[in-house]
């Protein structure tokens, strides 16, 4: 017998005469506590952010291209990660098109074996999307995609993100049936709430773990 | 600039005992858990400000994980299915060395030398480290806690926080010592060296190992959360993800990690939720340009089933691995992580434990408790851990020719004479004759009592009844009022 049946059968002999509970899910209990009127959604999802040291910025769906700009400079931050295939790719292109000496922007466009080196070593920060966010814990829904590859927001050490104030949402539960998540999961999928940190060392907070040491999300407020 | 020399932490050879008696003669050691353990109940404690939402969030997560548990076997079919569905290649163990030789041969298939591990305290549980080091593999920790640990050749002395046993001047020396880069006590600076060495092993390495949080079997998805990245950094670079995780692991719903999750953070380390929440459903698809070409999951028994086999002991398996109740634990505070001598310290560790390496391999586990009831009030999912403790005491004593064998190792503090003692004390407790006749002469004989009766009198003035018991007085005192 396989590993695999010897574990299911002595499972299944200890449940013998048993039958399976159930399910008295309350969504009410990870609703209620957890819900916001409209207009308070923003100020709790900064609250928490800003809590765990994200950087936010308002902005509006015409001015953030500018607005980055402003923030990679002020950072002097010599290139930035984009994927030229997003519409905020294409729309940050063109503003950077109309105006010159702006930092380099660089595409993902190819697998990541063929350039982890700069990705490691030459890559200071990028800019993706957001699916939305969630107020009650401040969280960043990712789903990484071919455009918008799983390591751009890991490893530069800047993550610039874009959140269309629309889509921020009350709790998570929300969030699970609002896109199906239980009809299906992308290869992977992110909560991402601030930049990385840790507290191994005597409880100590530092930011800057693993993964990127900055967090800058610009929220567009009239999207 | 001299750096002060490391403080030797508790060797595990000896005994429990002896173990808990040098911890406890620690100063260092205790004023690290101390101070450690005293934030952390504080941090749980403001994140769940409202009784109220608490204690019904703590029954909708037993509620879930008993559902689970009630219907495991199928909820690990259907995981496997939908994993595999999802291009994910599921393994199953029943001992850490059938675990360890699955691990080896995926590491073989693809003629890896580098590992690099996110946390994974099933890995400790299979000593992976250690095996792959036998074999010439190198398998390095990435979680800052493990990294230190594993830099002075350590094991975790808590789940969660593995380094806690150490303050900053003392990883300051070892990383100085070891890694040969200036001495410095500033956490930030310590936390920068240790990204900078990491990331170069993210880059290097050929496989990376994790754990798994949750599985869920509805959508074949892997759940880990983490705060530092290097979960994501294990799981995303490699080419290769292989994640060890216990057969008890898996819910039945996306929707059921939702309050677990909540609970489990907030449990842990008072945050609403970790920085990152990493959902793996599959290895890399042909048109994406990063993620691990192939994905494998090791599921592991090791002792689990035999827990499970037992309706009161299978509530074990409810754990979501938090850390709550040892960081509310008088004894773990006092004496750390590493007097355990096993993976998993604290209450938690002395429950699942005897099922994973026998009973009779940790005979005074279930004793080093007060049983007051600390861990039973904050575990998230509400295993009656007190009780379960009381229970593995009976096991601990129960007579060899006992028709209910639950568990290995049963019985290993059995002893006939004990055993005949009780028969005499209970005897004595229930007929009200000898009762009297005891009383009598206890109180009469009391100056024969001995000054040193054993372990009792090492902390304990020796046990001298009273002049009068009480039901004599109790007599003379009602006989005296009749008179009145
Ligand atoms: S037993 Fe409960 S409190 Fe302890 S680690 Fe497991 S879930 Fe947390």
């Amino acid at each position: 017998m396989s590993a695999k049946q010897n574990i299911l059968a002595k499972l299944r002999k200890s449940l013998v005469g048993t039958t399976p509970l159930a399910d008295n899910f309350d969504e009410a209990l990870v609703t209620e506590p957890w819900s916001y009127p409209p207009e308070q959604r923003i100020a709790q999802l900064r609250k928490q952010m800003e809590a765990v040291h994200t950087e936010i910025h308002l902005s509006t769906g015409d001015a953030w291209p500018a607005l980055l700009a402003r923030l990679l400079h002020e950072r002097q931050l010599p290139s930035l990660l984009v994927s030229p295939a997003t519409p905020h790719g294409k729309q940050l292109a063109a503003h950077w098109d109309a105006n010159a000496g702006l930092p380099t922007l660089k595409a993902y466009d190819r697998p990541v074996e063929e350039w982890k080196a700069e990705l490691f070593n030459d890559t200071p920060a990028s800019l993706t999307g957001t699916l939305g966010a969630i107020a009650s814990t401040g969280s960043l829904i990712v789903w990484p995609t071919p455009q918008e590859p799983r390591l751009m927001s890991l490893v530069p050490p800047v993550h610039f993100a874009l959140l269309k104030a629309s889509e921020v949402h009350n709790n998570f539960y929300e969030v699970q049936q609002k896109f199906a998540w239980a009809a299906g999961m992308p290869t992977n999928a992110l909560l991402i709430s601030g930049p990385s940190k840790t507290a191994d060392i005597e409880q100590v907070l530092a930011y800057g773990a693993h993964g990127p040491k900055d967090l800058v999300l610009l929220i567009l407020e009239d999207q | 600039m001299s750096s002060p020399a490391l403080i030797p932490t508790v060797a595990v050879e000896e005994d429990f005992r002896a173990r808990a008696h040098t911890a406890l003669g620690d100063k260092q050691l205790r004023n690290n858990f101390r101070s450690a353990m005293d934030s952390l109940m504080t941090k749980r404690a403001v994140a769940f400000s409202d009784a109220h939402e608490r204690e019904h969030l703590r029954a909708l997560g037993n509620a879930i994980r008993a559902r689970a548990l009630s219907k495991l076997p199928d909820l690990l079919e259907r995981l496997e299915q939908n994993l595999t569905r999802n291009g994910v290649k599921v393994h199953w163990a029943e001992t850490v060395d059938e675990a360890n030789g699955i691990v080896l041969s995926i590491i073989r298939a693809h003629e890896a030398r580098q590992v690099i591990k996110g946390k994974s305290m099933v890995s400790e549980e299979m000593e992976m480290n250690h095996v792959l080091a036998e074999q010439g593999i190198e398998c390095l920790e990435s979680d800052m806690g493990e990294f230190i640990v594993q830099l002075d050749h350590e094991k975790p002395s808590h789940i969660i926080m593995p380094a806690i046993h150490k303050n900053a001047g003392q990883v300051a020396s070892l990383f100085h010592d070891k890694l040969g880069v200036e001495y410095t006590k500033d956490v930030d600076q310590l936390i920068q060296i240790g990204r900078r060495v990491l990331r170069e092993k993210f880059f290097e390495a050929d496989v990376g190992v994790s754990g798994v949080n949750f599985a869920v079997a509805e959508t074949g998805t892997l759940l880990l959360v983490e705060n530092e990245g290097n979960g994501r950094m294990s799981t995303t670079v490699p080419p290769v993800h292989i994640a060890v995780t216990g057969i008890e692991k898996v819910v039945e719903h996306m929707r059921d990690v939702v309050p677990l999750l909540s609970l489990l953070t907030r449990s842990a380390l008072g945050q609403p939720i970790t920085t990152y929440v990493n959902m793996i459903s599959g290895p890399r698809k042909p048109e994406e340009l990063d993620g691990p070409q192939e994905v494998h999951l090791v599921l592991l028994d090791n002792g689990r089933s035999q827990a499970f086999a037992d309706s009161e002991l299978r509530q074990t398996l409810n754990c979501i691995r938090c850390g709550a109740c040892m960081n509310h634990c008088p004894v773990y505070t006092r004496i750390g992580g590493h007097a355990y001598g096993e993976v998993y310290p604290g209450p938690i560790g002395k429950i699942i434990t005897p099922h994973m390496v026998g009973l009779a391999n940790v005979p005074d586990h279930p004793s080093a408790s007060s049983l007051c009831g600390a861990c039973g009030e904050v575990c998230p999912v509400k295993i009656p851990i007190p009780a379960i403790l009381r229970r593995l005491r009976e096991e601990n004593v129960k007579a060899p020719d006992s028709p209910n064998q639950v568990m290995r190792g049963q019985g290993s503090k059995y002893s006939r004479k004990e055993r005949l003692i009780w028969n005499f004390w209970a005897r004595l407790n229930t007929s009200p004759t000898l009762y009297r006749l005891f009383g009598f002469f206890a109180t009469r004989l009391r100056q024969l009592v001995p000054s040193n009766v054993g372990p009792w009198t090492q902390n304990h003035s020796a046990p001298k009844p009273a002049a009068r018991s009480l039901h004599e007085l109790a007599r003379e005192h009602l006989a005296k009022q009749d008179r009145h």
